[in-house]
């Protein structure tokens, strides 16, 4: 197996040799430049000239493409400049917003849609199958940015269930138990959301699986032997039709990140996607260039990841 | 059910129809058929009242009817922060969104279809190279590189977005197609053509494509529903139609004010619901559609 892994390392490399490239040219084709942001009243214009010369502004587009990526791969990503630090600094602390925000939605989505699978597939064709199915319908069907506003109209501002925006209330003491229950709790509803457009591929998945499992042989032998059938379906049948959805795990969490752009943004929260949304407002390119180079990464590093966790879960498709 | 199928049996002898199956389908599945009459319904009266509207007239601003609510001075649906009527900018805003959704879903399949068959019949070394370039794509963050394109395009609108989502639609597309020509171009009518010295064009987009015809309505019926939600999402954010063609999403959008938001549903609600209805409605006949394409999965 780990032959396939490093083959799929190695075609990751110029996939990603590409990406750089096309994000690049494209970085290239926006207006403005790096020191744009140093510029402060006090500054001289013929400075500026100087040091664009000096860091090769002028230079052919290959050598300063070089210079670029020789620096990104030592996770120097040039300076933000609206925020006036190191990009590098800058997403990281977004990224890790993002990350908590994506956790807690990856365990929302498997706590609703295991659970809701297994209950349609189980009882196929019953009311409680249909409503099911009628959730999903709705949940593929509606847009993130719908359900955002939705959810954010109803909970946060109707009945003022949840706060509006933010991570944390200003003034807590960090560090204490009520400052993490609430950063919990500025993360429940952007989570709920995420969780609830996450779920629709795993119920189908897992409600067709089941059913199909119903007429297998294993599961005949173990009535024959007088099994009870809610222990065959919680023990035998599970089994079987969960383990393949742990491959799902690594385009859910790219999936989720994708999708965190409305998301955080309806939500003011200050992550990655809103990041991405406020630096294309404010023009602020060496962010841009970066983040698409991370959301690019991570894509790729998500379907080796699902394929990784379907061949040790499942030995049959395992590829020396 | 068992009855109902004798019948058939015994009053066709030869097998339905294409369109027979699927008016079969639809009467089955009393959801789809409420779906397909709705959004019929729903996109000829847009048309029609768009048609009528005067533009200029719903965008003008008339501050004096600010925020006015659902139902006063002749304002059914309200109006919004400048004083325009929200229920003319939804008609307005469906039909654009209309409008570009169904434009990039043209375009995406015909650059799709296309693609895909010719990689399918010759498959080989075209297949793979383009294979290649394909799943390359794929891991792209594509709404990030709709979001950049459309802000570093200098001379920018509704054809310029059209092109730009298109460019990246066409791919489920040519997947899709391609893994059915695929399997086509091994069966025995393709060799008969071949040995009749018909030519690979003909064969293509005479002998294969019709065969594939049934996958392809379904195709384009969720990419279509697929469609208005990538314009409206992009328009929401700001990165759609420009200003002067208001879309769904550019309604939308004035939910991003906290006070609209909260305090002025009328503003976004409605589009919300409209987009929404759109999307689950479209999905619904996709879906029967898809039913009626497969034997097994028919209901009727």
């Amino acid at each position: 197996m780990w032959k396939t892994v490093v083959r799929r390392v190695l075609v990751m490399i110029p996939q990603l040799f590409i990406l750089s490239l096309i994000v690049f040219i494209l970085a290239k084709q926006m207006p403005g430049d790096p020191f744009t942001g140093l510029i402060t009243p006090e500054t001289d214009p013929s400075r500026i000239e100087e040091l664009r010369i000096q860091a090769g502004f002028y230079d052919p587009w290959y050598e300063q493409y070089y210079r670029w990526i020789a620096n990104a791969l030592q996770g120097d990503f040039g300076q933000s400049y609206t925020y006036k630090i190191a990009v590098s600094t800058l997403i990281g602390e977004r990224a890790l917003n993002t990350f908590w925000l994506s956790l807690l939605s990856v365990i929302l989505v498997y706590l609703l849609a295991i659970p809701l699978g297994m209950l349609a597939g189980r009882k196929q064709d019953t009311l409680l199958d249909k409503i099911i199915i009628l959730y999903s319908f709705i949940s593929f069907a509606i847009p993130t940015f719908v359900l955002s506003l939705v959810f954010l109209f109803v909970f946060g501002y109707r009945l003022m269930w949840f706060p509006t925006s933010g991570t944390v209330d200003v003034g807590l003491e960090s560090g204490t138990l009520t400052y993490y229950w609430n950063k919990i709790y500025h993360l429940l509803l952007p989570a709920m959301t995420a969780a609830i457009l996450g779920t629709t591929g795993i119920i189908q998945y897992l409600r067709s699986e089941i059913i199909d499992a119903k007429t297998q042989d294993y599961v005949k032998t173990a009535r024959s032997k007088g099994i009870p059938i809610r222990r065959i379906y919680t023990r035998h049948i599970f089994r079987n039709s969960v383990l393949p959805i742990a491959a799902f795990l690594g385009f859910t969490i790219t999936g989720l990140l994708g999708g965190s752009i409305f998301i955080e943004t309806i939500y003011g929260y200050p992550g990655m996607g809103e990041l991405f949304i406020s630096s294309i407002t404010s023009r602020d390119y060496s962010v841009i260039t970066a983040l698409i180079m991370l959301y690019g990464f991570l894509a790729l590093l998500g379907s080796l990841l699902s394929d990784i966790i379907m061949s040790i879960v499942d030995p049959r498709i395992r590829i020396d | 059910m068992t009855q109902h199928n004798n019948e058939t049996v015994m009053m066709e002898s030869t097998p339905p129809t294409g369109i027979q199956v699927v008016l079969r389908e639809f009467k089955k599945d009393k959801v789809a058929m409420f779906s397909f009459v709705g959004v019929t319904l729903i996109i000829i009266s847009i048309f029609i009242t768009a048609w009528m509207l005067d533009q200029e007239e719903v965008l003008k601003i008339n501050l004096f009817e600010r925020y006015t609510e659902p139902g006063e001075n002749g304002y059914i649906l309200g109006a919004d922060e400048a004083g325009r009527d929200v229920l003319g900018q939804l008609v307005i805003g469906a039909k654009n969104s209309l409008l570009i959704a169904i434009w990039v879903t043209v375009i995406a399949n015909i650059i799709g279809i296309a693609l895909g068959i010719i990689m399918g019949y010759y498959s080989g070394i075209v297949d793979n190279v383009m294979m290649r370039i394909i799943d390359f794509i794929i891991t792209l963050p594509t709404f990030m590189i709709f979001i950049v394109l459309v802000s570093i395009i200098p001379e920018y609108g509704v054809f310029e977005l059209v092109m730009i989502i298109s460019a990246f639609q066409w791919i489920g597309v040519a997947r899709l197609i391609r893994s059915k020509a695929l399997s086509e171009g091994r069966r025995d009518y393709v060799s008969a053509s071949k040995t009749m010295g018909t030519s690979d064009f003909a064969i293509m987009f005479k002998g294969v494509l019709p065969n594939l015809s049934s996958l392809l309505i379904v195709e384009f019926t969720l990419s279509l529903a697929g469609n208005i939600g990538i314009e409206t999402g992009l328009s929401f954010l700001g990165f759609g139609l420009p200003p002067s063609t208001p879309s769904l999403g550019t309604l939308v959008s004035y939910a991003r004010n906290p006070l609209v938001l909260a305090e002025k549903w009328w503003v976004w609600l409605p589009a919300s619901l409209l987009i929404l209805l759109l999307i689950l409605g479209i999905n619904y006949i996709g879906q029967a559609f898809r039913r009626a394409a497969d034997a097994k999965q028919r209901l009727g």
